[in-house]
């Protein structure tokens, strides 16, 4: 059998897939909290919450209306984007002239609420949610098999990513972000709407997340609890990014997934605190974060 | 005969002073009555967290640091203070000194690198590297995993004392709950805790008067850490146990929920969150409803229309400031 450092093949590049997979849902998540923290300087610690709304969202959908994948994979962030939208303008919004600790304290309450309120009707076990059939199955590559849907995921999460990234890069809406973010009181002289700007900006983030809890319903279990553990990897991966940089989130979203991955071939006990450790590092050497400015 | 007097009574530019010392002799006296009157154990449990949540204030309402990893260091005491009076057959004072050490050192090491960034990210840092723990905690041998240190002795204390007797470990709780509270009293009222409060206020101004604010900033989180630590071993000997749930982030959340009900930036606002939490935990534990999302709630209700916390909004009330000019004539 075919080996890489003393290690069969086939088990590296099944972790190496399983890093790919979770980097997909890093990025992200990562890419929507980069993009909330940017123009609201305001922590989404909701953000586990709403990803896991959006499972939920896909599941109630296929379960009581008989609403099928491919629908729910837009209906169910477009629900977790609207709804975040009205929080955001009923309360949140209130909270920008105060120190941006407040926001963060409201969003860790609101996902404490959310996970309670789902929790007290579904219980904490998981629920399944099958594959679409037009996915299902996979390919023999000859020296590993690759489902098709995991492919997918990866798939969709590069073109997710790259979308977003050339929204706010390149196009007018960008630009007006990017304004906004830098000088807020500058850009509504130009009669530009911040506010609503603002709430789009966090509609976006959350739908982002939902967008993330829609491909991972197939994947992993349906639960409450799915987003609270995965939630603070994912500070941990905006840290190591930079703060507020929407291209740094990404990129280390897939590089941590993949060092994750990585991890768990070679010393599987450090899987779980790798992330952690590589943050530890970063702060020590470059604490703005790789692709951060300092502030 | 006058400037004696002065001398024994309170300085007159403090006028709270006066009135804070009656309702802590006062509070001091209902805790030494209260073990005959309520379940102990409960009454323990209170004074645990609001150590703990004063602590944790030390440190957001002194220095400004929120840190969302405070659950490390009173978790992380508990397990190293039930390791060493289980394992070593340390006796409990030597144990909660243990206890006590470990947090601080963690508190070092975290806060060292959380005091590289400022305000929020300082936070998500804290957070993340008591994740880090948690995770330490779930694979460490000597925490025994998922099912935590079990059947920890209370011991003698000094050899003397047994602490099996509930009244007896009451008396020690409350000791060591109120030889905490006194410490952080002289902290907040030392030299250091008004650097403390100027680097809060203006961090550049304090720098540009000469002061080492990270090195002040890591003071206060190593002093935060300790104390937070002292509780949570102090917890361990109470309940005989040391778990997971102690590390875990929803209870970095629950501290700065106490402190956030209670009153950041107040003396005694935390002990009065703490046990408002620890009962509302203790009501809803029996209830259909999750207590998470009663604490959700209560969050977000706080967050918008009460950051104040109850301590604050009573010294905003007309009556705390009639209280407030009464003392200053």
């Amino acid at each position: 059998m075919t080996t890489i450092f003393g290690i069969p093949i086939q088990a590296f590049l099944g972790q190496l897939l399983i890093g790919l997979i979770n980097g997909s849902f890093y990025a992200l998540l990562s890419l929507g909290l980069a993009i909330i923290f940017g123009m609201l300087k305001i922590i989404n610690f909701a953000h586990g919450a709403q990803y896991m709304i959006g499972a939920f969202a896909g599941y109630l959908l296929l379960a009581t209306f008989g609403i099928g994948y491919w629908p729910a994979l837009i209906l169910a962030p477009l629900i977790v984007g609207l709804a975040s939208a009205v929080i955001e303008r009923v309360a949140l919004s209130r909270l920008y002239n105060l120190d941006h600790l407040y926001g963060l304290l409201f969003t860790f309450g609101l996902a404490l609420a959310l996970e309670g309120t789902f929790r007290y009707f579904y219980g904490s076990s998981g629920q399944p949610y099958a594959v679409p059939k037009e996915l299902a199955g996979g390919y023999n590559l000859g020296f590993m098999f690759l489902p098709k849907y995991r492919a997918w995921v990866v798939l969709a999460s590069l073109v997710v990513c790259l979308g977003s990234w050339l929204l706010i890069e390149k196009t007018k809406l960008g630009a007006y972000l990017r304004a906004a973010t830098e000088n807020p009181t500058l850009v509504r002289t130009f009669g530009i709407n911040v506010p609503l700007l603002l709430t789009f900006t966090y509609g976006m983030g959350a739908a982002l997340a939902g967008l993330a809890g829609m491909l991972a319903a197939p994947i992993y279990q349906v639960s409450p609890l799915m987003g609270s553990n995965l939630i603070i990897v994912v500070f941990a991966v905006v840290v190591v990014g930079g703060m507020g940089s929407i291209l740094g989130a990404i990129i280390t979203g897939y590089m941590l997934g993949l060092l994750e991955g990585l991890t768990k071939v070679f010393y599987p006990e450090a899987s779980n605190i790798v992330i952690f450790v590589v943050m530890a590092i970063v702060l020590l050497v470059r604490p703005a974060g790789l692709l951060g400015r300092d502030t | 005969m006058n400037s004696r007097a002065s001398t024994v009574v309170a300085p007159t530019k403090r006028p709270w002073l006066r009135l804070e010392t009656a309702l802590m002799l006062l509070g001091i006296a209902a805790l030494l009555l209260a073990p005959f009157y309520f379940y102990p154990i409960f009454i323990m449990k209170v004074l645990c967290f609001a150590l703990f949540a004063c602590a944790f204030n030390l440190l957001l309402g002194y220095a400004g640091i929120l840190s969302f990893g405070h659950a490390a260091f009173f978790g992380g005491a508990a397990y190293f203070t039930a390791h060493a009076v289980k394992e070593w057959g340390l006796s409990p004072e030597l144990g909660l000194l243990v206890g006590v050490a470990g947090a601080a050192l963690l508190g070092l090491v975290i806060g060292f690198l959380a005091i590289r960034r400022q305000g929020i990210y300082s936070t998500m840092i804290t957070l993340a590297l008591a994740q880090m723990f948690f995770f330490f905690c779930l694979q460490a041998d000597f925490t025994h995993g998922e099912d935590g240190i079990q059947g920890i002795p209370r011991g003698r204390l000094f050899g003397l004392i047994d602490l099996e007797d509930p009244l007896y470990m009451y008396f020690f709780v409350l000791a060591v709950f109120l030889a905490g509270m006194l410490v952080i009293w002289r902290v907040i009222h030392s030299p250091f805790g008004m650097i403390l409060r100027s680097i809060r206020e203006n961090e550049s101004r304090a720098t540009s008067l000469g002061y080492s604010v990270s090195l002040y900033k890591l003071g206060a989180f190593v002093m935060s850490a300790a104390l937070a630590g002292l509780a949570g071993g102090l917890k361990a000997l109470v309940f005989q146990f040391a778990t997971l749930t102690d590390v875990s982030w929803q209870m970095s959340g629950e501290v700065v929920l106490m402190t956030l009900l209670g009153g950041i930036g107040t003396l005694v606002g935390p002990v009065f969150g703490a046990a408002l939490v620890t009962t509302l935990g203790n009501y809803f534990a029996t209830s259909e409803l999750p207590v998470t999302l009663v604490t959700g709630v209560i969050f977000m209700v706080c967050v918008l229309v009460f950051r104040r916390g109850m301590i604050g909004e009573f010294y905003a009330s007309r009556l705390g400031r009639r209280l407030e000019r009464r003392a200053e004539d």
